[in-house]
């Protein structure tokens, strides 16, 4: 396998966008990263782009050739693919066009992700999320993600001794970390009354413990190690890539607290990498409920199983702390335009790599982590990356 | 709109309404919904798939309150929907009902009942299958206690 590396990234702004449509965001999001790459259309073997749903979301499908075209690639003629898999399509993009390289078969790769989700109403994104889930054995009984997530909250609470306000610092300390990201769909930060005071969702969840539904785009060039230093002084390579899944339910996993495929892939990418978890100087979690920040955290072996909660509560994942985690302010913060946050993650983690993160730069950044889920843990992919 | 065409729904009829799962003849693990072979023995438990109508009885192992629900679903907030570990072992996800919301807790003891489940505002379509309740709330002592005891 060829070594691969991130050589460009571009974002747009997360939020409520009612003056962008889909095409704007996805070609905006992907000349940004062509830009900063600087290679020009005629390079590009291949592209790939994730998307959960633009079918439900915006009546479209065939996202992959709408994504070459809109980028006024369609004379060239380059293959480009939508993967699905859920909130996890874009890191499942990322691997596509990874591996593609990996291969041999391609040198310069576009990925992209991309949500549109508020041109459907609160109800009917609220259905569309729970396709994520088993929908004939969760969803049809009345299931939502954010109750399959509630019910992984409660149990870990029941189980573990996890607080109520354990679940309320992971929201706080991401709203503290998106207020110095200017993409993020909510600058400002949040306290504690808010969270505790705020309406509920799905018990034990409330408002500030969900992600936002939003709008936005993200897209990276992939290329060749080999030829990434032609192009850029800073290529940061991607050391892994691990994937894994999971029954579709959340009933039918061994454990209801631990998402065994996070387990599985960050073994895996923590063996292709050659390091253990004590090497990742940040990283990027899927906080799609601050619950799942605190599964994450255990389940990617950074803490025991358990001792998630207590870790938010000592600070360790704070910007400061001595594993920053979501720098980026996270899903619940930045925002969670579903398909476009497997490719966002990455897009910061190469931000602190390059040091070029600003008021959110982790000193002396070397190795990052992102960790992107599809549903309530059936999908999860983890990649690492190191500054070269 | 709804989650599906009516078909999909109307075709898991038997096990929605009579909690029909299947047994594993090599290890003697259970299944709920029915699986075409089992996980574990995979080759082996070819033809040695049985089925098998669960009690309906289990216990609470987690659950929450939706606020939040799809569109079908609107008419019902706030409801509990909880994970119940059956006395014969799968789990299965599925609403609490005939309970006060102050009085769910994990551990509690539930017994199947025969429900409405949704209805698609669209269609009009009613779609029924199974939800849980309370042992205590079953009306006499006799129910009670077999539901209890497992
Ligand atoms: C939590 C949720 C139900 C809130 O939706 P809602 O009740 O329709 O909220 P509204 O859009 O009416 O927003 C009300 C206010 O809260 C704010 N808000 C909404 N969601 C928020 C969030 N998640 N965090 C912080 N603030 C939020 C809005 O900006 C708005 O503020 P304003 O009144 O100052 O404009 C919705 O965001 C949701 O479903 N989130 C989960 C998404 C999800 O499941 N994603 C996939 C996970 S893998
Ligand atoms: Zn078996």
């Amino acid at each position: 396998m060829r070594d691969v590396a991130v050589i460009g990234v571009g974002l747009t702004k997360f939020g409520e966008l009612w003056d962008k449509s889909f095409r704007h965001l996805i070609t905006e999001a992907g000349s940004k990263a062509i830009f900063d790459s600087g290679i020009g259309g005629l390079e590009i073997d291949a592209m790939y782009v994730g998307s959960m749903s633009s079918g439900r979301f915006i009546g479209q499908e065939h996202i992959g050739a709408l994504v070459a075209d809109a980028s006024g690639f369609s004379h060239l003629n380059i293959p480009s693919t939508r993967v699905e898999g859920a909130c996890a399509s874009g890191g499942l993009a990322v691997r596509e066009g990874y591996l593609s390289i990996a291969s041999g078969l391609n040198d310069i790769v576009v990925v992209g992700g991309i949500e549109k989700m508020n041109d459907v109403g609160g109800n009917a994104a609220t259905e569309t999320l729970a396709t994520a889930l088993d929908q004939e054995w969760e969803a049809f009984f009345g299931a939502t993600l954010s109750g399959v997530y509630a019910m992984i909250a409660n149990r870990h609470m029941y189980e573990y001794g996890t607080t109520r306000e354990n679940l309320a610092q992971v929201a706080i300390k991401n709203h503290a970390n998106g207020a110095l990201n200017p993409f993020a769909q909510y600058q400002r930060e949040i306290k504690m009354e808010h969270v505790l005071n705020a309406a509920t969702v799905a018990y034990p969840l409330g408002l500030f413990d969900c992600s936002p539904v939003t709008d936005g785009a993200a897209a990276l060039v992939l290329c060749s190690l080999e030829k990434a230093k032609k192009f850029t002084e800073k290529p940061v390579k991607i050391i892994a890539s691990g994937q894994a899944s999971d029954s579709l339910a959340l009933h039918e996993r061994r454990d209801i607290c631990t998402l065994d495929s996070t387990v599985i892939a960050a073994k895996k990418a923590y063996k292709q990498a050659n390091i253990t978890h004590k090497d990742i100087d940040l990283a990027e979690v899927h906080d799609c409920f601050t619950i799942a920040e605190i599964c994450a955290i255990e389940d990617l072996g950074f803490v025991k199983k358990g001792e998630g909660g207590k870790a938010v509560e000592e600070n360790i994942t704070t910007l400061n702390g001595s594993l920053p985690v979501n720098t980026s302010g996270g899903l619940k913060s930045k925002g969670h335009p579903v398909g476009a946050t497997g490719v966002a993650q990455i897009v910061e983690i190469v931000k602190q790599l390059r040091g070029e993160a600003d008021k959110r730069q982790v000193k002396d950044a070397e190795i990052g982590l992102a960790h992107n889920v599809g549903g309530s843990g059936a999908t999860c992919i983890v990649h690492i990356l190191e500054a070269i | 709109m709804g989650c599906g065409g009516v078909a999909r729904f109307w075709r898991e009829i038997p096990q929605r309404y009579n909690l029909i799962g299947n047994i594993c003849g090599s290890c003697n693990k259970t299944f709920f919904p029915p699986k075409e072979a089992c996980p574990y023995c995979r080759r082996k438990s070819m033809g040695k798939m049985q089925d098998i109508k669960f009690s309906g009885k289990g216990e609470i192992i987690t659950y929450t309150i939706i606020h939040s629900a799809s569109e079908n679903f609107q008419k019902q907030v706030p409801y509990i929907m909880a994970i119940i570990k059956l006395n014969e072992g799968p789990k299965i996800t599925a609403q609490i009902v005939d309970c006060d919301i102050e009085n769910i807790k994990i551990g509690m003891k539930v017994d199947s009942t025969f429900r409405k489940i949704q209805e698609d505002g669209y269609t009009g379509a009613i779609y029924y299958g199974y939800k849980f309740r309370p042992c205590n709330v079953l009306v006499t002592n006799n129910e009670k206690e077999k539901c209890e005891t497992k």
